[in-house]
């Protein structure tokens, strides 16, 4: 295997007094689609803040490319849980948004928004879009900086299933497209095994690892395969035994 | 129709296609937009009526309140002789001496206030305390400071005009979302350019409310200037009116003093909807 793209080991993360995470430590390869799934509270999205630099007050040791993490666009793009379009910008704005004024008229935001099948709604403003075109806006902006690694945060929880299922597919193919490694966090254990090739499962109070599932399933996949329900049933078991505070692994 | 009376709350019956309703729905919309523009003029086309009535009638002096038809040939005789033009220019251009100084540094300040703590702690409490004082308490010391030519007029409406800036920004800038700020900070944005690109159009709702307030206040500071200490203007125009005896003359001043009013904040109206129009709001029919 080449070199991890994450390297993570946290002995502890406080905020305030209170410990959030204890002992996590997993890498993710480049390439790899990989989930944080867990309760809440477990801390899988401020291991996400802290993998994307805007968290450095944590104890242990984060590798990110090959250095700590740091706010860098062309290595770490980021969607959040709420697309977080700024308003008075219009769609194309927003893409493009890391180029300042001149970002919208950049050929890549009209490639992104094609890709996403926003080509027709380049000069909205987000509050003409609906909630799963927001997100498709989001996705496409996270991607314009060509970053090798998307985080994304709960980056589907805010729409309707049936948008969901057709986010996750369009987040898929576009992630292939650009050679994108992934790590998402998600309180869906579905949407992880579906997406992922690993899932890695946190338990809370303190956060800690409680075990993974690898998911060997060629992508394209049917999300009827009952191999796919399997590995679902295994991250299941690996949440509720963190539940039952025994820490399987 | 006797037939198909209604049995519930659901209501099925006549079924159309969608889009009919809904182009109606729109052509209502816009007969609602156009009546109730007629609609506002009735009231005022009444009192006139009533008003050239009752004068004509003898029931009120015409010298107290000379009727509509009298100031109709008041406006005339005053724009005969350039007097009206001359001094709703002078007014014109006090306001907008006044009102750029004012909301200009209530931009600049109510920035530093509100993008920086530090300016905050060191002349927020000032500015808080400054506010308190009526804003006219400041007119004998103007006058007492900078003499009764142009300044004091233009130093009070500047007064006028700072504070709602100053503070419709300030609280704006406060009330900026905490996740678009992380959000520009992922982009890497600092200082100025953070300023420039998430906290300004943020806080630009916020502004235009001041900003709309302060003209406002800048008119009615005019008056107040203008009724103490001039020789032009539509204040001046007023007290000449009151000292001569003419009520025709004062009432004209004061519809002049309403139009020019009215046109100066619909420019900043027309401004804010230019600029705001990305903005996510409950329209009102026409608004």
């Amino acid at each position: 295997m080449s070199q991890p793209l994450i390297d993570l080991s946290i002995s502890a993360k406080r905020f305030a007094e209170r410990r959030v995470i204890a002992d996590v430590a997993f890498q993710v390869a480049p390439g790899e689609i990989v989930s944080l799934v867990g309760p809440s509270g477990c801390g899988k999205s401020t291991l996400l803040r802290i993998i994307a630099g805007l968290d450095s007050d944590y104890e242990g040791r984060v590798s990110v490319l090959g250095h700590p993490p740091r706010l860098r666009l062309d290595e770490v793009g980021l969607v959040f849980q709420e697309p977080r379009l700024l308003p008075w910008l219009t769609v194309a704005q927003n893409v493009g948004f890391e180029l300042g004024a001149k970002g919208a008229s950049n050929p890549r935001v009209a490639e992104l928004l094609a890709e996403v099948g926003l080509a027709d709604h380049a000069n909205a403003y987000p509050k003409q879009l609906s909630g799963g075109q927001a997100q498709r806006a989001a996705i496409a902006r996270g991607l314009f900086s060509r970053p090798r690694l998307l985080l994304l945060d709960e980056p589907f929880s805010a729409v309707d299933a049936f948008t969901r299922m057709r986010l996750q597919d369009l987040l898929k193919t576009v992630a292939a497209r650009h050679d994108a490694t992934l790590l998402l966090v998600t309180h869906d254990v579905g949407e992880a095994v579906y997406l992922s090739d690993r899932v890695i499962v946190l338990a809370s109070g303190p956060g800690r690892l409680s075990g993974q599932v690898r998911v060997d399933i060629a992508h394209p996949r049917d999300r009827r395969d009952p191999q796919l329900a399997k590995h679902e049933g295994q991250a299941l078991e690996l949440l509720e035994g963190a539940d039952a505070q025994v820490g399987a692994a | 129709m006797s037939q198909v009376a209604s049995s519930g709350p659901v209501e099925q019956a006549p079924r159309r296609t969608r889009a009919e309703p809904r182009a109606r729905f729109r052509a209502s919309l816009a007969l609602a937009g156009l009546t109730a523009r007629v609609q506002g003029l009735i009231v005022p086309a009444v009192l006139v009526a009533i008003w050239e009535a009752v004068v004509r009638g003898g029931l009120i002096p015409a010298n107290l309140l000379p009727p509509p038809s009298a100031l109709i040939a008041t406006v005339r005789e005053l724009l005969a002789d350039g007097t009206l033009q001359q001094n709703m220019l002078i007014s014109s251009l006090r306001v907008l001496a006044g009102f750029s100084i004012g909301a200009g540094l209530g931009v600049v300040i109510g920035a530093a206030v509100g993008l920086s703590a530090k300016a905050e702690a060191l002349i927020g409490p000032t500015f808080q305390g400054l506010r308190a004082i009526p804003s006219l308490a400041w007119v004998p010391l103007l006058l007492l400071w900078l003499g009764i030519d142009e300044t004091p007029k233009i130093v009070l409406i500047a007064i006028g005009a700072f504070f709602p800036v100053y503070t419709g920004l300030v609280s704006g800038i406060h009330n900026v979302d905490r996740k678009l700020v992380e959000f520009g900070r992922v982009y890497g944005l600092k200082g100025a350019t953070l300023i420039r690109r998430i906290f300004l159009p943020a806080a630009l709702p916020s502004l235009f409310v001041g900003l709309r307030t302060g003209l406002s206040l800048a008119w009615m500071f005019l008056v107040a200037a203008e009724l103490i200490a001039a020789t032009q203007g539509l204040g001046y125009l007023l007290s000449d009116g009151r000292e001569t005896g003419r009520a025709d003359e004062v009432i004209v001043a004061i519809l002049a003093l309403a139009l020019l009013g009215k046109l100066s904040d619909s420019i900043l109206a027309g401004l804010e909807h230019w600029l705001l129009r990305w903005r996510d709001v409950y329209k009102t029919i026409g608004a």
